[in-house]
């Protein structure tokens, strides 16, 4: 049972990560799903010493995160990813002064073996909402990374939606988090999509191979967990890491 | 504002890090005018067209006489690199028009409809500008601007370029303001010019405002420091 619902819940998850990755990769930001699972760890290290979900921890800190950030931008001319340079090694230290003994390995590389019917639902839906959201501004996402200029001439408020798809970004690594940790949630965006990115000719096929890759490297990892009771999250990025290899055949091949 | 014109500016100012960009700028263009904004590199042109798009603060009165304008930035503006693999059809679908619109657009930009199955980033550069500027006139827009349009095409393409916005123009009857440094175009294509160096050096027909006087008062010795100062912001 258990394994049933760590095998749904991360179908799910890879999927929507995979999918939302794909905008990160094109936005040039998929470094920033590792930053903001680092930012996510001190969340995680506080929900296990009070005892409360892992994901809404990992999502309390990850929204201090993103305002501190946020707000040190509006004060200094410094590039985002030089103040996330500063703010991420800072949750990484903060992280060890409530990580409980014993409970640093399943912070920093996922746990799935103590998951519940409530959390695995919460998830599930959680993820379906995020899908359906970025499926929606998706388009207007990828016209602002062409030109914010254009977009904003077509009518796109270009901060809204960056707002959207930032906190959408957020609230899916406070999903990957629970599945592979606070280290490699990186991986659960950037792989499928750059994998994607290989053998795609369009927008459509990129996305959706993206969401597919997350969904199938999330289960193999998992199935593969259940037969050598290795971590899941470490065997789900190499899964992952696999298909990307393979996915460097075919480009050849096809170049 | 006056029955036919489009666009009045006035007083307008813009400052940047206590810069004064532009200063006590104003002028209009009346519809189915090509006003063209000439000036050294450095002189506030793609700032000006900036703040009419709206998209930074200024001072003094911007008044648009209509809300469907398209707007086309410079080649370098354009993110290429790092992109989705995005095919021009995928580019097209952004503007919400039928097929049949795509297709008479690119034939009217001397483009073939196979090209909608590129990727964005694998057609040429004059290829890619014809594409963007099929997709900037999609929809009738009833003013075009276009900065630096021709910025990064060879002579005999920008030739073409200017020829083919010429055409639209005349058939259309479409406004259109264009910024350049490119003097020779003036005579050829527009009715009005407006010379820009932080603040109005001359407005008017190009006939009777670009007089040596007015072009020395321009370009000038000035030019000189503006030898090395790349973009326009």
């Amino acid at each position: 049972m258990q394994f049933i619902l760590a095998l749904i819940m991360g179908i799910f998850v890879g999927g929507v990560a995979g999918y939302i990755g794909s905008l990160m990769v094109t936005k040039r930001m998929a470094l920033m799903g590792g930053a903001l699972g680092h930012l996510a760890l001190p969340g995680i290290a506080f929900a296990m010493y009070y005892g409360f979900d892992i994901s809404i921890g990992a999502l309390m800190f990850l929204i201090l995160g993103i305002i501190t950030i946020w707000g040190i931008s509006q004060i200094t001319q410094l590039p985002i990813e030089a103040i996330t340079a500063v703010v991420f090694p800072a949750a990484m230290s903060a992280t060890f002064l409530f990580l409980p003994k014993g409970k640093a390995t399943p912070a920093l590389i996922g746990d799935i073996s103590t998951i519940t019917i409530q959390s695995a639902l919460i998830t599930i839906i959680t993820s379906i909402i995020i899908f359906i959201i970025i499926k929606r501004i998706f388009s207007k996402l990828v016209l602002i990374s062409i030109s914010p200029d254009i977009a904003t001439v077509e009518g796109i408020n270009v901060k809204k939606y960056n707002f959207i798809y930032l906190t959408c970004i957020a609230i899916t690594v406070a999903l990957g988090v629970r599945i592979v940790g606070g280290l490699m949630t990186a991986a659960l965006v950037a792989i499928p999509a750059s994998t994607s990115k290989n053998i795609s000719k369009n927008l459509f096929s990129y996305s959706y191979l993206s969401m597919l890759f997350g969904i199938v490297s999330c289960a193999a990892g998992i199935i593969l967990f259940r037969y050598t009771n290795i971590a899941a999250g470490p065997l789900i990025i190499i899964s992952s890491s696999m298909i990307f290899l393979l996915s460097l055949i075919f480009k050849r091949k096809n170049s | 504002m006056k029955n036919n014109e489009i666009l009045k500016v006035e007083n307008l100012g813009v400052t940047f890090n206590q810069d004064k960009i532009l200063t006590n700028l104003s002028f209009s263009v009346n519809e189915k005018e090509v006003l063209i904004i000439l000036g050294p590199n450095g002189a506030g042109k793609s700032t000006l067209l900036r703040a009419l798009l709206g998209f930074i603060p200024y001072t003094g009165k911007i008044t648009w006489n209509t809300k469907d304008i398209s707007y086309l930035p410079p080649q370098e503006f354009f993110s290429r690199k790092d992109l989705p693999p995005l095919s021009i059809q995928e580019f097209f679908e952004f503007k919400k028009t039928s097929q049949d619109k795509i297709y008479e657009i690119l034939d009217a930009v001397g483009l073939d409809k196979s090209i909608l199955n590129k990727k964005f980033t694998e057609v040429s550069t004059g290829q890619f500008q014809r594409m963007t500027i099929a997709w900037s006139l999609i929809g009738k827009p009833k003013v075009l601007i276009f900065d630096e349009p021709t910025s990064g095409i060879d002579v005999g393409g920008e030739e073409t370029i200017y020829t083919l916005l010429h055409n639209f123009w005349e058939k259309w009857g479409l406004t259109i303001i264009l910024v350049t440094h490119d003097l020779s175009i003036v005579w050829e294509h527009s009715n009005k010019v407006l010379c820009l160096n932080k603040k109005a050096l001359c407005f008017g027909k190009p006939q009777e405002v670009l007089t040596i006087e007015n072009l020395k008062k321009l370009y000038g010795t000035k030019i000189k420091f503006y030898k090395h100062n790349h973009g326009d912001n």
